[in-house]
């Protein structure tokens, strides 16, 4: 008893470390990195369903969204290896732990009921790992799969690369988890094979792929394999689809065991049926609310909140502020066709986070109007009744037109020609709004006329 | 999922990545085209629509010589006393036209790009932001190959021979004639450079936005030949940002083509060094994966290539006007 208990552990410690690496998460110079947002990131079920619906085999796999639907999956699968994986977009599952205190995000059962029990833990609570954040993301539901016991495994992608001016299969006979070490040591073990995209993958095009991986002996099955998956990357605007390891398990049989995708956000017009899976559960609520106003908005750390037009600009900003040594509270671009009503819902955003103290305003007007963006500003001011400073840049297109709105207006807006004194002035006030602030101090800012 | 786009990244070779993406002497042969001039003919895809009108406005305001646009459709009538056509082909053959503007929504732009190319126009620009990269793609391919048209863009704010002709969505106003060449991947701060470089009393020859998209008509090394070559110019600003690896290739060809005492002087600056990894910042190339396409690595391959790389966005005319004094070319 004590032994079974005691390889039992092992197992799961095995299973829970290469869970984790297959997933990708922990690599010696690996740096916690926050999701990317508005680029269509799927549940993982989402592509293992993808990939099946393409014929491409995967494990035997349900979705639970409740406890007693996991029982029931992992009855069918009638296996006593089972997975529970908690989905959840965000990278390192394995090592997270729930909020509710059940640790691991990927988890080992050996029965229907204890896959009851542990995804009744997990449906409905959030995981917290080091890519959430200490808020962690909603858990709605979990994937009940079969474990496979992988004997060799390979690596195969597809994705279009700028180095090719197209799309490149790269393949490896050394897949799995240390696919990096792999590149970094042995190049040659990792083959290329870049795709004319006017003639598309041709059969021996695909055979010549699986023998130079050494699969030759699976010659047919892995052209097929990879044809399918080349159907599927042009099928659905993929740029890139990475199945890694395609294993062997004790059967004989390959089996795609995990699987990567990344859309194109360009493509959302003709890819509405995928983009509608897209779960808005999992992603930032105030980047929702940008993304509803066509801007595009991304969370920082820092205390001065940004609202610029162009993403190189906002780039720019960001790293001006960081220069005159402060911290950017967010990137917003509100893009070229953006209206007083965005405007407005841009500054809404921007100042909903606590943590601003002061706001850069920084417009190069070109197809963007400095007169749009002015009422955009005043309209956000007197209806937030904002008491934060803002310092406002602005140049380009009826740039004099914007300047009189703003002096007209009555406001705390305080223009500032030049970009590097804006950086500056924002900087220092943002800092006294700071000390202010821990000094429990009210401030008030006055312009005089 | 930005680990594993890393992961991918560290695979491709860096051969593959540097100085050797596929080249075709045949496109090279286009770069002519990007001298624009006052003579310079341009027509309007996307004429009659509300983005093709405002600009061709401005356009026309500024002096380019605007002869016409394409309005499937519309062809026979006229729009703001131009003439409209249903093809490329046909306003190409009534009024000679040597460029075309295109403002078509993502669905179509790539098929008014092929337009353009079947009637060998000299020069596309495309300034239609959110292009599905796999159309892209199969229009490069099919561009590469050719010799008689250069396209510009897409996503991209356009080209200008500042009081020449201006294709594209920039504030003329900001432009002056002179001496310094622009070529950058973003639109707005491209307007910063020129706006400083107008300040310090340099004046531009040709600025030319590329646009944000991995898979685009014309590169930094597209220009900087142009540039190099032209004996007007006499000063270049590069503008980068993180993602992919277009500016590690350009300081490579500045190694080989801009060294010795000829070599034009040239101030750079990236976007994005205080950007934290695997963010994406709205272009759709500026994504930083897996340790490629960082901000340092592009700043250090330029300054090995001689280009002085400021810190400061603001700071760009400054440094070009102190590097131009130092070698008395202002």
């Amino acid at each position: 008893m004590a032994t079974m208990l005691r390889s039992a552990v092992l197992a799961e410690h095995i299973l829970l470390k290469n869970a984790t690496k297959v997933l990708g998460s922990t690599t010696s110079n690996w740096q916690p990195q926050k999701q990317q947002t508005r680029n269509l990131n799927v549940h993982e079920h989402i592509s293992y369903t993808l990939l099946k619906d393409a014929g491409i085999q995967v494990p035997k796999f349900g979705v639970a969204k409740t406890k007693q639907e996991a029982k029931k999956i992992a009855q069918d699968l009638a296996t006593k290896d089972i997975v529970l994986k908690a989905q959840v977009l965000a990278g390192g599952r394995g090592k997270g732990h729930f909020k509710n205190g059940l640790k691991g995000g990927v988890r080992m059962v050996y029965s229907p009921e204890e896959a009851e029990d542990i995804a009744g833990q997990m449906l409905g609570q959030y995981l917290i790992t080091k890519q959430t954040g200490e808020k962690g993301r909603i858990c709605n539901a979990v994937m009940v799969t079969e474990r496979k016991f992988p004997r060799k495994e390979f690596y195969f992608a597809i994705m279009m690369e700028r180095a090719f001016s197209g799309p490149v299969i790269i393949a490896s006979s050394q897949g799995g988890v240390n696919i990096e070490e792999v590149a970094a040591e042995n190049p040659n073990a990792i083959l290329y094979e870049p795709i004319d995209i006017s003639k598309g993958l041709s059969k021996e095009q695909a055979e010549k792929v699986a023998v130079k991986v050494g699969l030759s002996s699976q010659k047919d099955k892995t052209a097929d394999m990879l044809l399918k998956m080349y159907d599927l990357f042009c099928k659905k605007d993929a740029l890139l689809i990475e199945i890694n390891p395609y294993a062997e398990d004790a059967g004989e049989t390959y089996f795609s065991l995990d699987a990567k995708f990344r859309f194109d956000d360009n493509a959302g017009f003709r890819q509405k049926e995928l983009f509608a899976l897209r779960d808005w559960t999992q992603e930032d609520e105030k980047e929702v609310a940008a993304a509803k106003f066509d801007l595009n908005y991304i969370a920082l750390d820092g205390n001065i909140g940004c609202l610029v037009n162009g993403a190189g600009l906002a780039m720019a900003t960001m790293d001006i502020i960081s220069l005159h040594g402060g911290s950017p509270a967010n990137f917003l671009d509100v893009g070229g066709g953006a209206t007083a009503q965005a405007v407005k819902e841009a500054f809404k955003i921007i100042t909903a986070d606590p943590k601003v103290h002061a706001i850069l305003v920084n417009i190069f007007g070109g197809i963007m109007r400095c007169d749009v963006i002015a009422e955009g500003i005043i309209a956000a001011a007197k209806e937030l009744n904002l008491k934060m400073p803002i310092v406002c840049r602005l140049q380009g297109t009826n740039v004099d037109d914007a300047k009189v709105l703003i002096a007209s207006s009555g406001l705390k807006i305080l223009p500032v020609d030049n970009l590097d004194e804006a950086a500056r002035l924002v900087v220092k006030l943002s800092n006294i709004v700071s000390l202010a602030r821990d000094a429990k101090l009210d401030i008030n800012f006055e312009i005089p006329l | 999922m930005a680990t594993h786009a890393r992961i991918l990244s560290r695979i491709i070779p860096d051969s593959f990545k540097v100085g050797q993406s596929i080249r075709f002497n045949s496109y090279d042969a286009t770069r002519v085209n990007l001298k624009l001039s006052g003579n310079t003919k341009v027509i309007c895809q996307g004429f009659t629509g509300k983005q093709g009108t405002f600009h061709s406005k401005q356009a026309i305001e500024y002096g380019t010589k605007m002869v016409g646009g394409v309005s499937p459709g519309k062809g026979g009538k006229t729009h703001l006393d131009l003439p409209v056509f249903n093809s490329v082909k046909e306003a190409k053959a009534a009024t000679g036209a040597d460029a075309t503007v295109i403002y078509v929504p993502p669905p179509g732009a790539a098929a008014a790009i092929n337009e353009a190319m079947d009637a060998e126009i000299s020069l596309i620009v495309c300034i239609t932001e959110g292009i599905p990269q796999q159309d892209m793609v199969k229009v490069k391919h099919r561009l590469l190959r050719q010799n008689k048209t250069r396209l510009v863009g897409p996503n991209c704010p356009g080209i200008i021979a500042p009081e020449q002709c201006k294709i594209g969505i920039m504030p003329g106003h900001i432009h002056q004639k002179g001496v310094v060449g622009v070529v950058s991947r973003s639109g707005t701060l491209t307007y910063e450079a020129v706006h400083q470089t107008t300040q310090v009393g340099l004046g531009q020859t040709l600025c030319v936005g590329i646009g944000g998209d991995p898979f685009n008509g014309t590169d930094f090394i597209d220009c900087l030949e142009v540039f190099l070559k032209d004996p007007e110019t006499k000063g270049i600003i590069l503008i980068g940002e993180i993602g992919g690896v277009a500016e590690e290739q350009a300081a490579d060809y500045l190694l080989k083509h801009n060294t010795g005492p000829n070599a034009k002087p040239v101030v750079s600056f990236i976007a994005g060094l205080s950007a934290p990894p695997g963010r994406r910042m709205g272009h759709a190339g500026a994504i930083i994966s897996g340790g490629k396409g960082g901000a340092q690595d592009k700043i250090n391959a330029l300054e090995k290539a001689g280009v002085i790389v400021t810190k400061s966005p603001a700071q760009m005319g400054n440094e070009l006007l102190k590097e131009m004094r130092r070698l008395a070319l202002a």
